[in-house]
């Protein structure tokens, strides 16, 4: 009897097969995308706001000290580079087939864009809990 | 004689030859998804850049709104801004796509064309509005 047949239906439609994560990948980069586009085009207008001031760092700090903008903007920020790792990996696994700099590229490409999330929010948790209040009494 | 023999020594046909294959516009807008895709991730890295500047080395944000207000640095942010439009209005069709709306080929390019004249509205209005406040050389 072959391996496949012991595998139990509902394993398999779980997404348990041989990539091991099924239609997660597919769901996430679309759950990502719904949430960017309220999100960036906020993000956008946002930038316009602040390139009309001057874009001194002065309006970047006066923007984040709101909450409300810190808070969208960490939101944006996760589902942006989640939605960019997962769009990648694609690219990376169409291309790359060689293993071995497949799976540096794949690992690469994990580390690169959490690592960005994280530089990212801290910078605008920073900006939000520190530097914001000093701009805002100028 | 073994050649005729051996079912694996064949000239099998590729798929696709994308020499010879006539772009489309469905096709080449798709690509151009990945593409934009790949570019706004190394975008990605700018974003860092300045969110991390902004919040901890301000010679380093200086540096970074100095380049960004001359010619290449605009030029980038131009090229920046159409790659997001783009990937941004394709997304959105794509979407309509999941859901199994606009597949059928008249709809398809009609779409098409609505993507690539939207992207660049957006586009050209983002800068309109950047320029008319701040100057074109500033």
């Amino acid at each position: 009897m072959k391996h496949s047949q012991v595998r139990e239906p509902l394993a398999k439609v779980r997404g348990l097969g041989s990539a091991k994560d099924g239609t997660q990948h597919f769901i996430w980069q679309r759950i990502t995308a719904i949430v960017l586009i309220p999100l960036t085009f906020w993000f956008i207008r946002s930038l316009l706001m602040i390139s009309i001031g001057g874009g001194e760092q002065a309006f970047v700090a006066a923007w984040l000290s709101s909450g409300f903008s810190a808070t969208l903007l960490i939101i944006m920020l996760v589902a942006l580079f989640y939605h960019a790792k997962l769009g990648m990996q694609v690219i990376i696994e169409d291309y790359v087939h060689s293993p071995f700099p497949k799976y540096t590229a794949l690992l690469l490409n994990m580390v690169l864009m959490y690592g960005f999330a994280a530089i990212s929010i801290m910078a605008v948790l920073k900006l939000h809990l520190y530097v914001a209040p000093e701009m805002g009494t100028q | 004689m073994t050649q005729k023999t051996d079912p694996t020594s064949f000239e099998r046909p590729l798929s696709p030859h994308l020499q010879v294959y006539r772009p489309q516009l469905t096709s080449m807008m798709s690509i151009f998804h990945r593409i934009t895709g790949a570019a706004l991730v190394a975008g990605t890295a700018l974003l860092v850049g300045w969110l991390w500047s902004a919040a901890y080395s301000p010679g380093c944000f200086t540096a970074i709104h100095t380049f960004f207000s001359g010619i290449l640095g605009k030029l980038l942010l131009i090229g920046w801004s159409f790659a997001f439009y783009y990937h941004f209005c394709n997304g959105i069709r794509h979407l309509f796509w999941d859901i199994g709306k606009g597949f059928e080929i008249p709809n398809a390019y009609r779409s098409g064309y609505a993507v690539l004249i939207a992207s660049a509205i957006f586009t050209i209005c983002t800068w309109m509005t950047v320029f008319a406040n701040t100057g074109v050389s500033q």
